[in-house]
């Protein structure tokens, strides 16, 4: 891939991604940034949204990247520390074992955010964490086929991610519960189709011979686009049309689900913001000019995209950024 | 200093069967205080059963073992151990990644309240060292040292451990001359302590060089034990090999006369550090035997002679014509068959059936795109297992349920499926049982009488005798003699291998 | 070459596993064997196991030969995915279809090839030799794709995934043809006797003549094929090429298919059509667990449950037992005959 074209595309992503104007706040501040890795389309878009941010604030970003260790990850913290940079974001490959190296951070004064997981560390040891809450991701899902379906009988089948794994839990979990209150809304299946896309084609289409040949499937949630996207082959397979026989809502927003709305064959996404980077600065910037001490947790926000909400341009945008 | 010792171990008729195959048959053995013993035999002669027995690794089946004249059961080789046995074998058992103290009191080391007293180690390796005239870094990896060092150190841990009987299995196979003669210095100061030595080895000069006495085993049964001085190399090698002396003078067609033209020539052939170059031609309706002990390199002559190991130099003509055999697969297609020494490992193929197993040489020559079919392979396989009498109850069994004579045949008659011109047989007669002895031999006799030039390796020197229009010996990995005629008898053979034993290096 | 009894071969047990789990399925979804005509093509639960299966059946097909010869090919999901990026970051760079398609299938006899070498002429033991590639393989298809999710709409690379010919999917299609080549090329040629000999004894191969080397690189290549084939079908089936989850764990669905249709892992005796069969027995699970409603978190368990049992009912133990008792039944195994 072009670099350049890509710098281009991201840099104008930034203008529209950055969430507010912090007048040269953190202008020529160091921030590190350690990542986990490029293991996921999202995780390749959340690092060049980051660069991106971090360009438009004009902050000088030191990007190391894991390849999924801690201990590149710890090496990566102890170098930004013996640096002397100004902050430093973290986003975590696991949850423990991070408790020495923070402690090294903050003797040292450095502030510590994590991105879009959680430590099992004492909470004073980092200034704050920025991740979306799965639990809501499901919800709005949920909240969108209620006020999409309304009062009318309607049966789901559900699509959930690998069996074990947080965000299937929460993900399920969110949804469930929203769906629960409206009695004519029932999961009438759900089986787990690994997050990947062959698997939600498969699982889907043991959901149709199961269900009627799937006339009697009012909807489906899957708990990501890539395995939506699977699913839409199954219905189209089965000679039914996703997004009108079969009502499609997923979570993410990854550039493909978006083609599948111009097409009319999805018809919800919740996003997933690979921006866990503005919010971050944000917090840093308020931190350390004015020495505001921010939430503890702050949720980003699970934007619900529609065919309404021009596909056509998300896809273009978000394309660029390595998903 | 012999006659007068004391023996310390004593094996009375010992007996030990395996399933129907007695490996050892009231054999008597013992060794002295302070006498280098030597414990020959060829290839499953029994040797290394009788020492299992006497180091508690195999319970006898019948007899008795007795240390310092008192019976013993020993459980395993710790327990002989602990009772004054101790074993050194031809691949050195210790950790070479540590150094040569540790190896040496490894599960022993000197403690202090429980804890390694490392100075008092290296101080005492030293000295144990110093009375094996060994004078190295015991603080070093034992790995960095030669074999022969770490002979020596395993031999100096087994002896403080045990102290009274010390078995040397093979520990010269793979030593230089110079590392020899520092061994036998190390086994000297042994003896001289008192110590009674077990010496197994293929090398008769070094029998004569060291041992005081010998005990040579045959099919199992013990031939006799012998101080050294009585006896020649010639009546050492007869007593391996021969049959009680009987030995008759058998004259065998009309020898080379009726022979036909040259088959098979291999010129100037060898392999450096395996076969030194030798020459010999085959003509039709010829058997020539080898002869020679085991790691005399018959062996290795045979697997260059099919491109099982390629040869370095030399070349081969078949029918007068050059060709290259630097693979089996080369020799197959030249027209060349082998039955290999160990049947099971590099002959049959177990799982499949005897049909398959008949077939396969001729498959293989024939390539992959010129399949026989199911009769031609039932016609194929029919003809040769009839022509060889080979007893299977169908031939779809797998050939693994056949008798060790059947599955010879049936390797024989995989090969004469491919209509050979040349035949090497390694040891035919090997774990197959006295019956299917002689119908192999009419074999040979058989196939020579075809016209098939064969090569036959044997052990058994009446057997060779009896089929041999030339009989070619080998000793040191190199072709010594070639005998014709009435110099065909076992007799001349046996004097062929011992001849100038004690004068040339038993280098490996 | 071998000549088949009909009524022995349908006794083996691999059948009746096969007939028992189409059975459960059938008790746990009573249309489980309706089958409809839509669009131009059969349709139904039956069906979507031959389709679902069809991949696995086709590493399985090339994973036999390898098995045979007492190797094994961790490395063929990794190929999967490797075809799979080739052909699609081939088709949407604008390569017409066939290019891409040849391109994935040379560069997966390529990949079979380089395990050949390893295990032919550097000696490497085949379980080392072919991790090399299945670790080294899925970055490499993610070198390729660049991370992400490369999505097409070819209609070639689409129509190999899910099209249809005379009525059946496309990859069932694939995999018959595939299986009955195979099988003719090992049966009606010396090979399959050779690759016996090779996997029961390599060194009495060798004496034999056979030049196992040559034989061993063909066998690894037609894996890797094999293997790349299964990664078009996936990577059509899905209409992209997803780098980091194509034929991911599927090697090990390979063998499991192989053991299950009878191949022993030490080598010799092998059948490419039973381990088809073996590959089927394990999709008509999976599907039978999908359309069962069970909750997800069974899956696992009740795969290995039924694995066990028909690993334990193919045992020579079990097998001598059920001869003993069914003498007047003489059951033709490939290995076990009772003697």
């Amino acid at each position: 891939m072009n670099i350049i074209k890509k710098f281009a595309l991201v840099a104008g992503m930034g203008a529209l991604l950055s969430s507010a104007a912090y007048a040269d706040g953190l202008q020529g501040k160091v921030i590190g940034f350690s990542q986990i890795g490029s293991e996921s389309g999202w995780r390749a878009a959340e690092t060049s949204v980051t660069k991106a941010e971090a360009a438009e604030l004009g902050i000088d970003l030191k990007f190391a990247d894991a390849q999924q260790k801690q201990e590149n990850q710890i090496k990566a913290i102890r170098g930004f520390i013996a640096q002397g940079v100004d902050a430093i974001l973290i986003a975590p490959v696991v949850a423990t074992g991070w408790d020495e190296v923070l402690t090294e951070a903050k003797e040292a004064n450095i502030p510590v955010v994590l991105l879009d997981r959680g430590v099992d560390a004492p909470e004073d040891l980092y200034l704050t964490s920025v991740a979306s809450d799965q639990v809501k991701e499901g919800a709005v899902a949920g909240q969108w086929l209620i006020s999409t379906v309304g009062d009318k009988p309607c049966k789901v089948v559900e699509i959930e991610g690998t069996v074990g794994s947080s965000p299937a839990i929460n993900r399920k979990k969110g949804f469930d519960e929203a769906v629960a209150a409206v009695p004519t809304i029932t999961i009438v299946r759900s089986q787990t189709g690994e997050f990947t896309r062959s698997k939600g084609k498969e699982v889907m289409e043991g959901f149709i011979k199961a269900e009627n040949g799937g006339k009697d499937i009012c909807a489906v949630y899957a708990h990501n686009d890539d395995m939506a996207v699977g699913a839409i082959q199954a219905i189209k397979d089965a000679g039914l049309k996703p997004g009108t026989d079969i009502l499609v809502v997923s979570i993410d927003s990854v550039p493909d689900i978006f083609s599948a709305m111009v097409a009319g064959e999805a018809n919800a996404s919740v996003e997933l913001t690979p921006n866990m980077a503005g919010p971050a600065f944000a917090a840093l910037d308020a931190y350390l000019n004015n020495g505001t001490i921010p939430p503890k947790f702050i949720i980003t926000e699970s934007k619900l995209y529609t065919p309404a909400d021009d596909p056509q341009g998300e896809y273009d945008r978000r394309k660029g950024l390595g998903y | 200093m012999a006659d007068t010792a004391r023996p310390v171990v004593q094996a009375r008729g010992i007996v030990k069967v395996f399933g129907q195959h007695r490996a050892l048959d009231s054999v008597d053995f013992e060794v002295r205080a302070g006498e280098v013993h030597a414990l020959l035999g060829e290839n499953g002669a029994g040797k290394s059963t009788l020492i299992k027995i006497l180091t508690g690794a195999y319970q006898p089946d019948g007899g008795e073992v007795l240390l310092d004249g008192a019976p013993v059961q020993f459980t395993d080789p710790l327990h002989a151990q602990s009772h004054g046995i101790g074993t050194v074998y031809q691949e050195v058992n210790l950790l070479p990644n540590r150094s040569v103290a540790e190896n040496l009191f490894l599960g022993h080391q000197p403690t202090r309240f429980g804890i390694v007293q490392r100075k008092q180690i290296y101080a005492q390796a030293r000295e144990l060292l110093a009375t094996y005239g060994l004078e190295i870094d015991v603080k070093a990896e034992l790995g960095s040292y030669s074999v022969a060092v770490q002979q020596i150190v395993a031999i100096a841990r087994a002896v403080m451990l045990s102290g009274k009987v010390l078995v040397l299995d093979e520990p010269t196979a793979s030593l230089d001359h110079n590392e020899v003669k520092k061994m036998f210095e190390v086994v000297e100061r042994l003896k001289a302590r008192g110590l009674g030595i077990i010496f197994i080895t293929h090398f008769l000069d070094q029998v004569f060089a060291i041992s005081d006495r010998i005990t040579i085993l045959r099919n199992g049964q013990l031939v006799g034990t012998k101080d050294l001085n009585q006896v020649s190399a010639t009546d050492v090698v007869r007593m391996m090999l021969g049959k009680d002396l009987a030995f008759h003078q058998q004259v065998v067609g009309a020898a080379e006369s009726v022979q036909g033209p040259k088959q098979v020539e291999f010129k100037s052939m060898g392999r450096a550090g395996r076969v030194a170059p030798f020459s010999l031609s085959l003509h039709e309706g010829e058997v020539v035997g080898v002869a020679g002990l085991l790691g005399s390199g018959r062996t290795e002559m045979a697997r260059l002679m099919f491109g099982v190991d390629p040869a370095d130099s030399g070349e081969v003509t078949v029918g007068g014509k050059s060709v290259s055999i630097r693979n089996p697969a080369q020799a197959v297609a030249a027209g060349f068959g082998f039955c290999p020494e160990d049947r099971k490992l590099d002959g049959i193929f177990a799982d499949l059936s005897v049909r398959e197993n008949i077939i396969i040489a001729l498959q293989a020559k024939l390539g992959w795109f010129r399949a026989l079919n199911h009769d031609e392979q039932i016609e194929v396989a029919g003809r040769y297992a009839e022509a060889l009498d080979i007893r299977a109850a169908n031939h779809d069994m797998p050939v693994k349920l056949l008798s060790g004579g059947n599955q010879q045949k049936v390797i024989l008659a995989r090969w004469l499926a491919i209509d050979p011109s040349f035949l090497i047989l390694d040891e035919p007669t090997r774990g197959i049982d006295v019956g299917a002895h002689a119908e192999i031999v009419r074999t040979i006799n058989r196939l020579r009488e075809e016209g098939l030039a064969l090569l036959v390796i044997s052990s058994e020197l009446d057997e060779v005798v009896a089929y041999s229009n030339r009989v070619v010996v080998m000793r040191d990995r190199a072709m010594v003699a070639e005998l014709h005629g009435a110099d065909i008898a076992p007799s001349v053979i046996v004097a062929a291998i011992a001849e100038n034993t004690a004068a040339t290096g038993g280098t490996a | 070459m071998k000549r088949l009894n009909w009524k022995g071969a349908l006794l083996r047990p691999q059948f009746a596993a096969l007939a028992a789990v189409l059975f459960i399925n059938w008790l746990l979804f009573p249309g489980f064997f309706d089958i409809t005509w839509q669009d131009g093509r059969l349709f139904g639960s039956v069906i979507d196991v031959l389709n679902r299966g069809a991949p696995v059946a086709i590493l399985a097909i090339g994973m036999t030969a390898v098995i045979a010869t007492k190797g094994v090919d961790l490395s063929v999901g990794a190929v999967m995915a490797i075809a799979g990026a080739v052909a699609a970051v081939m088709v949407t760079s604008g390569s017409p279809a066939i290019v891409a398609v040849a391109a994935a299938l040379a560069v997966g006899l390529l990949c079979g090839l380089w395990n050949g070498v390893l295990v032919t002429y550097l000696e490497i033991q085949p379980i080392i030799a072919t991790l090399v590639l299945m670790v080294a393989g899925r970055g490499l298809a993610q070198l390729v794709t660049e991370g992400s999710i490369v999505t097409f709409s070819d209609p070639v690379l689409i129509f190999i995934g899910t099209g249809a010919f005379l009525g059946m999917p496309m990859p069932v299609v694939i995999a018959v043809c595939l299986m009955l080549l195979a099988t003719l090329a090992v049966r009606r040629t010396a090979l399959g006797l050779l690759i016996e000999a090779v996997g029961v004894n390599r060194s009495a191969a060798r004496f034999a003549g056979i030049s196992s080397g040559v034989l061993l690189l063909v066998v690894y290549t037609f894996c890797g094929f094999c293997a790349a084939t299964a990664g078009l079908i996936v990577a059509g089936d899905i209409r992209g090429a997803d780098a980091n989850n194509a034929g991911l764990w599927l090697e090990l669905d390979a063998i499991l298919a192989v053991v299950i249709g009878g191949t022993s892992l030490l080598g010799g005796r092998f059948s490419i059509p039973m381990s088809v069969v073996g590959a089927l027995i394990i999709q008509a699970m999976n599907t039978g667990i999908l359309i069962s409603g069970f909750s997800p978190e069974f899956n696992l368990v009740v795969k290995s449950g039924v694995i066990i049992l028909i690993l334990v009912l193919q045992s020579p133990l079990v097998s001598q037992w059920v001869s003993a008792r069914t003498t007047a039944l003489p059951v033709r195994g490939p290995k076990r005959k009772p003697l």
